[in-house]
């Protein structure tokens, strides 16, 4: 175990705390610059999607994980970065000016929907939130004249400076991999200044984030508005990466989506936003593989403990038709949120720490060390 | 003029007159406590003071600025503290973080300077974690910097509240029953640290306080409170000896 012995004010406030740290986001940022490089298109693609879903949700940690504002609205956030990048290029306007358009345009409306979202608190901000979504999905199925309605809008090869970036090459991987890397840093520099300690005590105490002098609702307004701006870059590349937009891709399945992410990846943290947006993004191909691969198995398992061939057959046809029912997807999400609420509320990296600490601590580690303490004297809230 | 002062400070709920025209002063570098049975409206003044509820009636001025209308975090910029009567910490920081929250009204930098951390803000963290650390010291609070609030002892938050407080180099500092969970030596060190925050820090200590050791030893002027009205008002041997006070706290 490493003990850091700290000389100067500095030492808490770098994002390095140690020699080590340096050494292993190197390696990592190494490694994925070596990557277009090595893996395969399918793998780089997935990539891709990562970056993406993890820039979102940075962008959800810092409003729920951090200012402890639930929303369920961010695939409206993303669409309206999407479509404020398809819209605007229908007029040439150049990727840095539309890529910038888009925040800005998206952290105003998070900014708008976040001053109704000051007088409510929990599952009525997730209700708000979701029907936020809902207009947002019916305006872009109606709004012909700008989103095309339901046919959706095609969106032309990115061109950066006036080389044209496709999307499956490796510059528009490391345009995306360079937005998540400045979101994190942004974000990571804002948690270390005032802003973000307001937005950790709005989170923890209302009141007792008010008689220090924190403008709640301004800061609440500005999580909203900071959010949202960064759910509105990701959106700009989501675009592209998918090259066509429609509004049936920005459904609640989305938004509940990003919730995964962060729940999964953990909410304390945001490595969790990282870690989720690579359970989420390969999670798809193994259920996929399972719906493709598990008829087969489990008929070949229960041709080997002596079914019949045609009980066999029947076996198989039966779990066929199970993978393949309407909403399979939905509910293997939902027993995956339930389960890592009841088992692992720390999330991957909740996990992960936990393994590090058992490393660490040899043979000492004690399975309460994270447990949180329960706390009996609460004081009824001033709301 | 006094520094602080409530007129006829009044806070109704329907019918029940929580506090009923109310009305007091609070000398520069005076301690004044508050004291009453339960439920006699002692938090009430000190939510009222920090506009967590509005009042029904009645003015706050400090000094010689009325304050009655200003939103809640406006009274912390002025210069009052607070602490609370069951804690308020933030349970899921450090305490580090916690303290640095307490120093959130001298922040000046703007959001898109934070997000890029040009040299002022860090020039400007590294200023309030020295304030941070002048308070950890005078608080002998140490062995915590880098621990999380969930993991402490109830004695220790409660310090660590008072040092939040103190964080925000208040003028004038509420203190709800702080020695209420602690045991006789915290107590001890509490009083010591109410009059040092007066004599070094120059704070002037409003308090509500049950323990009346801890009152008799550190208040220049006690006021004692029931059903919402002032009883007596005084030094703590004289409210103490009033005959409304004897019969509030023995129902005679």
């Amino acid at each position: 175990m490493r003990f850091l012995f700290k000389t100067d004010y500095e030492d808490d406030i770098k994002l390095f705390p140690h020699s080590g740290y340096v050494v292993s986001y190197g390696l990592l940022i190494a490694l994925l610059l070596i990557a277009p490089y090595v893996l395969s298109s399918y793998l780089m693609s997935q990539l891709v999607f990562v970056c993406i879903y993890a820039t979102v949700g940075v962008a959800l940690l810092i409003l729920t994980g951090f200012t402890g504002q639930a929303s369920l609205g961010h695939a409206a956030f993303l669409a309206i970065g999407a479509y404020t990048a398809a819209y605007l290029q229908k007029y040439n306007v150049p990727f840095p000016v539309y890529f910038l358009a888009a925040g800005l345009l998206t952290g105003i409306v998070g900014a708008m929907v976040g001053f109704p979202a000051l007088r409510l608190q929990g599952i009525y901000l997730v209700i708000a939130t979701i029907s936020f979504a809902f207009i947002v999905e019916e305006i872009l199925a109606r709004w012909e004249s700008v989103t095309n309605g339901n046919e959706g809008m095609r969106i032309k090869t990115l061109s950066l400076l006036g080389v044209a970036v496709p999307r499956d090459s490796p510059t528009f991987y490391f345009l995306c991999l360079a937005v998540l890397v400045l979101t994190i840093v942004g974000t990571l520099n804002l948690l270390r200044s005032p802003t973000g300690r307001a937005f950790v005590a709005i989170r923890d105490s209302e009141t007792a984030a008010r008689s220090m002098g924190v403008n709640v609702a301004l800061y609440k307004v500005k999580s909203f508005a900071i959010s949202a701006a960064i759910t509105g870059f990701a959106g700009v590349l989501f675009a592209h990466k998918l090259s066509f937009i429609s509004p049936e891709m920005f459904t609640l399945q989305l938004s509940i989506e990003f919730i995964i992410v962060i729940l999964i990846g953990g909410t304390f943290s945001l490595h969790g936003a990282v870690l989720g947006a690579i359970f989420i993004v390969m999670i798809d191909p193994f259920l996929t593989y399972l719906k493709d691969d598990m008829p087969g198995i489990i008929a070949g398992v229960a041709a080997t403990f002596g079914a019949g061939t045609e009980a066999a057959g029947n076996i198989q046809s039966k779990v066929a038709a199970f993978a393949s029912l309407n909403g399979l997807k939905g509910a293997i999400y939902g027993i995956i949120i339930v389960l890592f609420v009841l088992f692992e509320p720390l999330g991957l990296y909740g996990r992960w720490l936990k393994i590090k600490l058992f490393f660490q601590l040899f043979p000492l580690y004690k399975r309460a060390t994270f447990k949180r303490q329960k706390i009996y004297v609460k004081s009824e809230r001033n709301r | 003029m006094s520094y602080f002062r409530a007129e006829n400070l009044s806070l109704h709920f329907g019918g029940l007159k929580a506090v009923d025209a109310v009305s007091f002063a609070v000398e520069k570098g005076e301690i004044l406590s508050i004291i009453g049975p339960n439920g006699a409206g002692k938090s009430s003044i000190f939510n009222l003071i920090s506009r967590i509820y509005r009042p029904t009636s009645g003015r706050i001025f400090f000094e010689d600025q009325d304050i009655t209308e200003q939103p809640p975090y406006d009274i912390a910029k002025l210069g009052i503290a607070r602490t609370f009567q069951n804690i308020e910490l933030f349970e899921n920081a450090t305490v580090l973080s916690n303290l640095l929250v307490g120093r959130h009204r001298h922040s000046t930098t703007q959001l898109w300077q934070e997000l890029l951390f040009l040299p002022n803000v860090r020039a400007n963290e590294k200023l309030h974690r020295r304030r941070v650390e002048q308070v950890i010291e005078f608080l002998d609070l140490e062995p915590y910097r880098d621990k999380l609030i969930s993991g402490l002892p109830y004695g220790v938050r409660k310090v660590i509240e008072l040092a939040r407080a103190l964080c925000s180099e208040p003028k004038l500092i509420l203190l709800d029953e702080p020695s209420s969970g602690l045991n006789v030596e915290e107590t001890d060190d509490m009083s010591f640290w109410i009059r040092d925050m007066r004599s070094e820090l120059g704070i002037t200590v409003l308090m509500v306080e049950h323990d009346m050791t801890l009152v008799n030893r550190v208040s220049d002027r006690v006021i004692a409170l029931n059903y919402g009205r002032v009883l007596a008002m005084g030094s703590p041997a004289e409210v103490q000896q009033h005959p409304d006070v004897v019969a509030a706290y023995l129902g005679a």
